[in-house]
């Protein structure tokens, strides 16, 4: 995994070097040109906006959005802002990572190291399952939360993202593992270890690259989430993407783009702050599990 | 093989009703739970009103906001929610799905509070063709907007010495004067509804009401395939030769902007726009002109925003019960409609606290209900269900947009209309 | 875990201790049985513990499949209905030209998004590992997009589209009043607006997976290849790209998902204007089922849609789980 040594053997001249770092510095504009758009607009006034240029720079910095964004704004009948539903939202996000990714965990586990007849046919089975479209479930879904009397609650919510979130889960894991020596596992059977006690004392020390993809993967996925959100929440339960769509879409009256933006900034700072701080770890995850053929 | 499944089944079959165990909370006793898609800005402190007025009652009110194209996205979450068998107490909701849930037989019975409260007398026959099934009241209207308005810059109509047309003619000489003055004639958004809702007013002024009701509430093919329909779009392609490059998807409210800050002479839209001119400090008749869309004088075309009433259990009805009463009120259907920017759904409210559109807009919904020119708009889902209606979205979004020409649009009304039937 | 030692194949080891003292003889049964219990469990325990997962897939993902199934061929318009109607549905659906405009620009986005992105992430992943100083800085810019939902970038990108205030504006606010840039409001161009978010939005994602493909490379092959005298491009051409096969075949199936079912995007960026231009078959399946009260004919397009994923997924599955024997 980790075997290649971190100079590339490429020989390259100052000239190429020049146009390698211009090229990439283009594509570094390109991505980060939407969240500029977004930043410098969130701090303008209103007024400044219809006007302006929507690449300037603030001349008024204005921090006002932002405090609206969070807890003054209009959201439905009362202005409470984002925040509740921010809280709303990790409520949610929180067990339905960890108990995707624990069920991911174990389902690798036993589809690498503790094989059976028909292991693939269940593991190609779980695959397919991160292939269709959601749109199709929300129907069905919906009558079965009603049966488990899940429906409009925050177990409901876990419960439909942990489902549609264990093909990729086991997807990870099982990749993971599958590098993982199995003559350690024999030896640790020899030695008396069961089940749980080789999965918690052997395997998942082991696993942090791919935990952390997994995390960074499911986080995102249901914190962005908006149709199951928006389909199975209830007055109290519904999630931050939920409460954006409300704060941007009115049907009518004044919008109030600088607010939006903010929100809309509020709303990705959780994600983006995952990015940011464990970006180095993903990538060594990928190339660790998830990108192998 | 037949061990193991008969062990993941009991296995399931424990997890179901464990989680079910572990969440059977029952609602709340005298509350009400409201799916709206009126989440922001002005509207949404408006239906605040109702809420405090519940709340002085000693009804909670549980909000539960969707917003999303026009409720397209709440009516979603509403068949999620009636599938879970957890249907709110109230949903805002227009025209015929109304009638498609009563058919469906989810929404609860408001004879004994309207039969007290006299809404029979009040409410427009044309409103009451969607708040009632079968004799049975199961919505309170909220409001009526009228679809059929064009909203002027005074300024520019002074400047231009242009008079308030009155028929296609006058419109079509006026829009040349303001073209040729440098201003973009007609502020329009390119979206499907907003397409859609000129198309409501050209036909009813190519037509008029006995055709419009033909073509869009009978849906007879004769009348969709007529001369008069391809006159119709003849004329949707002249209007959208005065729009500017500039048009497609533009939202309405920028589309409203435009009129107000003098850079276009008019938009054709419903109500509903008046609040933006109100919000950018524009007098009625002073800043900005209101009329009906030349050739449909004497006709409205409306949507209303009504509040279906879903069946809910014993201890829900008598909540339920007071919010539809509530939303009848004369009080608020005044205070909401004021900020709304729409016209009360009952005829007997005072104009005292309207301003000078509102007032011409009440006195011409009456005077149209009297004489029977009152019909919903194809538009916004009054005159043919939602299947019918998006068909229609089609044919006229793509021609507008130059897919293809009128006599092609024609055909494709037609076979459009009965696909969805 | 008692079901799993009743079924036990040895039922004898229950009476295998001999006459003894009877609580002794009690202990040891009890102790034996244990330890069977044990065995028995640890044979069926990695099964146990996956059916959870298994029985939860099977319900919610092929349970409703069938569902789905049966909706497309039923009478349901509002609400779900069992009406049987028989093909009527699909009869329908090929018959709107909607549905083949969504058809021709799946084709088109799909292609171009596919392809684009590959090139994009292949071609930054490969400068990336030229051991470039500030490599920690851009790869996180590169990735971010794909941590944002369109609900929140959608907007943004919207408006730097738009003409009256994006791009084009500000080019012309800044003197060069010839630009024009108005793709979002051509219906020949609006297409191409969606695949240049969609490609913003997950090139940094199929980068990272180059990335580490690239770095899974052992390096002494290159540098022997390079004494052999190989140029840096047949490096590349030779050894390296078809060394990336894993990573293409990884990147290509999340990209090929992506794009049958990518939604709101389009809803964000153009809602499907102008027109229908950019209707896509996931919005068309959303708008039948959910907004024209047509569920029936949704369900029917959602029954081709998962056609065509599983025309592409199930050969990637079948070569996935077949070459490799653990």
């Amino acid at each position: 995994m980790s075997a290649a040594s971190k100079d590339t053997a490429l020989r390259t001249g100052v000239i190429a070097r020049a146009l390698i770092y211009s090229i990439l510095l283009v594509f570094a504009v390109f991505y980060l040109l939407p969240l500029f758009v977004m930043l410098v607009n969130s701090l303008k006034t209103l007024d400044e906006i219809r006007q302006g240029n929507m690449l300037a720079f603030p001349e008024v910095f204005t921090f006002e959005p932002w405090i609206q964004a969070w807890g003054e704004a209009q959201i439905g009948v009362e202005p409470t802002g984002l925040k509740p539903y921010f809280i709303n939202s990790l409520v949610m996000v929180v067990p339905a990572v960890i108990i995707s990714t624990l069920l991911g965990a174990i389902n690798g586990y036993v589809l690498t190291k503790w094989q059976f007849r028909g292991h693939r046919v269940v593991f190609g089975l779980m695959l397919f399952s991160c292939f269709i479209p959601f749109q199709i479930v929300l129907i069905p879904m919906a009558r079965i939360l009603g049966i488990l009397d899940l429906a409009g609650t925050t177990s409901g919510l876990v419960l439909v993202h942990v489902v549609y979130g264990l093909g990729f889960t086991t997807l990870f894991f099982r990749n993971y593992y599958d590098a993982f020596p199995t003559e350690l596992i024999r030896a640790a059977t020899i030695d008396g270890a069961g089940f749980f006690r080789i999965f918690r004392r052997i395997l998942l020390p082991s696993s942090g690259p791919i935990i952390v993809v997994t995390v960074i993967w499911q986080f995102t996925n249901v914190w962005n989430d908006f149709l199951f959100g928006a389909s199975f929440a209830d007055f109290d339960s519904q999630p931050m993407t939920v409460a954006l769509n409300n704060l941007v879409s009115s049907s009518t009256g004044v919008k109030e783009y600088n607010v939006h933006f903010a929100g809309a900034i509020l709303a990705a700072l959780p994600t983006l702050i995952v990015y940011v701080v464990s970006g180095r770890y993903f990538v060594r995850g990928l190339m660790a599990g998830a990108v192998k053929g | 093989m037949k061990r193991t499944l008969s062990k993941l089944a009991c296995g399931a079959a424990a997890c179901a009703i464990m989680a079910g165990a572990a969440n059977a909370v029952s609602a709340a006793d005298s509350s009400v739970e409201v799916l709206h898609w009126w989440t922001s800005g002005g509207e949404a402190s408006a239906l605040n009103v109702l809420k405090e007025d519940l709340e002085s009652n000693g009804v909670a009110w549980k909000d539960m906001p969707v917003a999303g194209g026009g409720g397209e996205q709440a009516m979603t979450v509403l068949r999620a929610r009636v599938t879970a068998g957890n249907a709110p107490t109230a949903v805002q909701m227009l025209g015929f799905d109304i009638q498609d849930w009563a058919a469906e037989g989810a929404l609860a019975d408001l004879n004994s509070v309207a039969a007290k409260e006299g809404w029979d007398e009040v409410v427009p026959a044309a409103l009451q063709r969607f708040a009632k099934h079968e004799g049975k009241w199961i919505s309170a209207p909220v409001n009526v907007h009228s679809t059929n308005w064009v909203w002027a810059n005074k300024k520019i109509f002074d400047e231009l010495g242009i008079a308030q047309p009155s028929s296609w003619d006058d419109l079509v000489a006026a829009l040349d004067k303001i073209k040729a003055a440098g201003y973009t004639a007609v502020a329009h958004g390119g979206q499907p509804w907003q397409d859609a809702t000129i198309f409501d007013a050209v036909v009813m002024s190519v037509g008029g009401p006995d055709f419009y009701k033909k073509a869009f509430v009978d849906l007879d093919p004769a009348a969709l395939g007529s001369d008069q329909m391809k006159e119709a779009f003849d004329r949707m392609a002249t209007l959208r030769s005065y729009v500017d490059d500039n048009f497609s998807g533009r939202d309405w409210n920028l589309a409203s902007a435009m009129v107000i800050e003098g850079k276009a002479g008019v938009q054709f839209m419903g109500d509903w726009a008046k609040g933006e001119f109100l919000k950018a400090n524009q007098k009625p008749e002073e800043d900005f002109l209101c009329f009906r869309f030349p050739g449909t004088q004497g006709t409205v075309t409306f949507n209303s925003d009504q509040f279906a009433m879903f069946s809910v259990d014993e201890e829900g009805q008598a909540a339920q019960v007071k919010l539809a009463s509530s939303i009848m009120a004369p009080s608020f259907q005044s205070a909401f409609n004021v900020v709304k920017g729409s016209v009360p759904a009952r005829t007997d409210v005072s104009d005292a606290d309207f301003d000078a559109c509102g007032k011409k807009g009440m006195k011409e919904l009456a005077e149209a209900n009297a004489s029977g020119k009152l019909f919903g708009s194809m538009a916004h889902g009054h005159a043919a269900p939602a299947s019918v209606k998006n068909g229609i979205y089609d044919v006229v979004t793509a021609h507008f947009n130059g897919e293809f020409d009128s006599a092609t649009a024609v055909e494709e009304l037609v076979s459009a209309v009965e696909v969805a039937q | 875990m008692l079901i799993a030692t009743l079924f036990s194949s040895d039922p004898l080891s229950f009476v295998s201790g001999k006459a003894k003292p009877l609580c002794q003889w009690r202990l040891k049964l009890l102790f034996e049985n244990a330890v069977t219990m044990i065995e028995r469990l640890q044979t069926y325990l990695p099964r146990l513990v996956l059916s959870p997962s298994f029985v939860l897939i099977l319900l919610f993902v092929y349970g409703f499949i069938a569902f789905t199934g049966y909706l497309s061929v039923s009478d349901s318009r509002m609400l779900p209905s069992l009406g049987f109607v028989g093909l009527e549905n699909y009869e329908k659906l090929f018959s709107l030209r909607h549905w083949s405009i969504a058809l021709k620009n799946l084709a088109i986005f799909g292609i171009l998004y596919i392809v684009i992105c590959t090139v994009i992430g292949l071609g930054l992943a490969i400068l990336l590992d030229m051991k470039i100083r500030g490599e920690g800085v851009l790869r996180p810019i590169y990735l971010y997009p794909m941590a944002l939902s369109f609900i929140v970038t959608g907007t943004a990108w919207k408006w730097f589209l738009d003409p009256g205030i994006g791009l084009e504006n500000v080019m012309h606010l800044w003197g060069w009043e010839s630009f024009s840039f108005n793709w979002i409001k051509s219906r020949e161009m609006a297409i191409y607006t969606v695949v240049l978010a969609a490609v913003w939005q997950s090139s940094g994602f199929v980068m990272a997976m180059f990335l580490a493909g690239l770095r899974g490379i052992d390096n002494e092959i290159l540098k022997a290849a390079q004494i052999d005298g190989a140029s840096n491009w047949q490096l590349y051409r030779r050894i390296v790209i078809p060394m990336l096969r894993p990573a293409f075949l990884s990147a290509f199936v999340v990209l090929a998902h992506l794009a049958i079912k990518a939604y709101d995007l389009v809803i964000a960026l153009t809602n499907g204007g102008p027109g229908r231009a950019t209707e896509l078959p996931a919005t068309f399946m959303y708008s039948y089922s959910f907004t024209r009260n047509q569920m029936g004919i949704g369900a029917s397009s959602a029954v081709i849609m998962l056609m065509m994923i599983a025309s592409i997924i199930i050969p990637y599955l079948y070569s996935e789980l077949r070459e490799k024997k653990t």
